[in-house]
């Protein structure tokens, strides 16, 4: 398994090949469509990240030390996003998460692409993804 | 014969790009664009007539006053109202309401019934909800037709003698239905009620007179009708403005002020407690004074021409619906497409520069009807063309593709 540094360095160079917009949101548009499915019964009002535009589920479970996330949007570029997300964190520690520098988000120029509502989005995201983390790690 | 061209040139903002394109700006429902009479009027407020109003003795003072007065003046002859102080100057349509709401608390009691309807934007249900939750007055809600209008069979069931207050949009921001606001006011009449339209998204883009319409209250916001965020209007008649408690308490409101006992002052001044936006009333006069020139019946036929093309053009895509097909319709646009998600063809739009709104557009009692999570929305003004359309179009096309 990867380290959270080792999957955002590749991350940034998939980014790094594309020229424009388009080309940036048609492979987010493609992750969101590979995402994972979620299991229906984890799509619950309680399991709804706030601050996001479009619904975005997010479930967290820990097994054996580590945690991974399902999530699911009714919009597909949020599911390309939380999937990007998901790429980086899933299967790692708790503590790993927690104190986890996403870089990546930055040197992709990923929050400029987004519209402010999206970017907010984003950060609900991260936000949610690490109080697990925190939560588990107690 | 409308030049539109010429019309274009009179808003700056119209010429600058947005991420790398051509800026086509489609939200006109959220805020309007500013022609460059009204950027010029607020600026040379502040270089020129800076003072505060109603209040100094002072040259400065007095000239501020006389042309936030002009613009009092200026909207109660653009409304038809009767008297100028019938026109309050409030932050937007919410304040507006929320004035009138706020002052019926007192007034309306257990039994009461306040009814509303299924298509109003959130802030002219919210402050219903909070009226009648302290004066123990029920809310009472009007249906929507399948097709965005209201259904007026039960509107006339719901009325009854119980009814003191009915509030209902002249346009419906999500939806574009041009509400049958005369029939509403005469039927509530007749029972005794009283009514306020918030009339928001109509202020601009239909020609209204308060002596013909009659109704109580008429709700609008500057910032959807060319001139500056932050300036409302709330025009009520004479004596039932009267009646209602002052909203706020501060300078400016009252006529005495002593620690036995408070006066206040007479209208408009008794609901303007202290120091109002006047560098934007003032500009907001130079708003008016635009659309009267080019005159709301003028404005009316061009926005209808332009949602008449944006309609066929868009329904020649595959997969859209379109909400809100009332016979009487704004130029408001409200759409998705099969299998989408109205973000992510916003977003992708967004990108080829055009500027359109999407989600549940502060009506969620309307998307719950129709089941969806929100819609995509074009709403267009009088600057607006039909090129603009035909990007807007290819660039929808171009999501689409992108995401299917």
């Amino acid at each position: 398994m990867s380290t959270i540094q080792e999957i955002q360095k590749e991350i940034i160079e998939d980014f790094a090949m594309f020229d424009d917009w388009i080309q940036k949101y048609e492979y987010l548009i493609d992750l969101g469509k590979e995402l994972s499915p979620i299991d229906e019964k984890y799509k619950t009002e309680d399991n709804l990240i706030r601050g996001c535009q479009s619904r975005v589920w997010l479930h967290a479970e820990h097994t054996d030390g580590k945690i991974i996330y399902t999530a699911d949007s009714d919009a597909i570029m949020s599911k390309g996003i939380v999937s990007i997300l998901i790429n980086v964190l899933s299967g790692q520690a708790p503590s790993e998460i927690a104190t986890a520098k996403l870089d990546f988000i930055n040197k992709i120029r990923l929050k400029e692409q987004l519209s402010p509502t999206r970017a907010n989005g984003l950060v609900s995201m991260i936000k949610q993804m690490k109080l697990y983390a925190l939560a588990f790690n107690n | 014969m409308l030049d539109i061209g010429k019309i274009r040139k009179q808003f700056p903002i119209l010429s600058r790009k947005v991420n790398g394109q051509d800026l086509v700006y489609f939200d006109n429902g959220a805020t309007t664009q500013k022609p460059q009479a009204v950027i010029d009027s607020e600026s040379n407020y502040y270089q020129n007539e800076n003072s505060n109003v109603h209040r100094g003795v002072h040259f400065l003072s007095g000239l501020a006053t006389d042309k936030f007065e002009e613009t009092r003046n200026t909207i109660q002859a653009f409304i038809g109202a009767k008297h100028s102080h019938e026109i309050i100057f409030t932050k937007g349509t919410t304040d507006s309401i929320n004035l009138v709401a706020n002052g019926f608390r007192t007034l309306f009691k257990k039994g009461d019934e306040i009814i509303i309807t299924e298509l109003e934007h959130h802030s002219n249900i919210v402050p219903w909800q909070m009226c009648c939750e302290q004066s123990e007055a029920t809310l009472k809600v009007i249906p929507l037709l399948d097709n965005g209008e209201l259904d007026m069979n039960e509107f006339n069931n719901l009325l009854s003698e119980s009814t003191k207050l009915v509030a209902v949009s002249h346009i419906s921001n999500a939806l574009g239905t041009i509400n049958d606001i005369e029939e509403i006011i005469e039927k509530s009449h007749k029972i005794g009620a009283k009514v306020l339209i918030d009339g928001a998204q109509a202020a601009s883009h239909v020609s209204i007179n308060m002596q013909e319409l009659n109704a109580d209250f008429y709700c609008f916001s500057s910032h959807k009708m060319f001139g500056p965020t932050g300036v409302g209007v709330l025009y009520g008649k004479e004596e039932i403005l009267n009646e209602l408690s002052p909203y706020q308490g501060g300078g400016e409101m009252i006529k005495e002020v002593s620690f036995s006992g408070t006066t206040y002052a007479e209208l408009p001044h008794k609901f303007e407690a202290g120091t109002p936006n006047i560098a934007g009333v003032i500009a907001f006069k130079s708003a008016i004074d635009f659309i009267t020139n080019l005159g709301v019946e003028t404005i009316a036929k061009y926005e209808d021409e332009l949602l008449q093309y944006v309609t066929s053009e868009i329904l020649k895509i595959e997969g859209v619906k379109i909400y809100g097909t009332a016979k009487n319709k704004s130029a408001i646009l409200s759409f998705n497409i099969e299998g989408l998600h109205p973000y992510d063809i916003g977003m992708i739009v967004d990108k080829m520069g055009i500027a359109i709104r999407t989600g549940h557009h502060c009506a969620q009692p309307i998307m719950e009807k129709f089941n969806i999570p929100g819609t995509a929305r074009i709403s267009l003004a009088i600057y607006n063309t039909k090129e603009e359309i035909d990007l807007c179009i290819n660039a929808i096309k171009k999501a689409k593709l992108m995401l299917s």
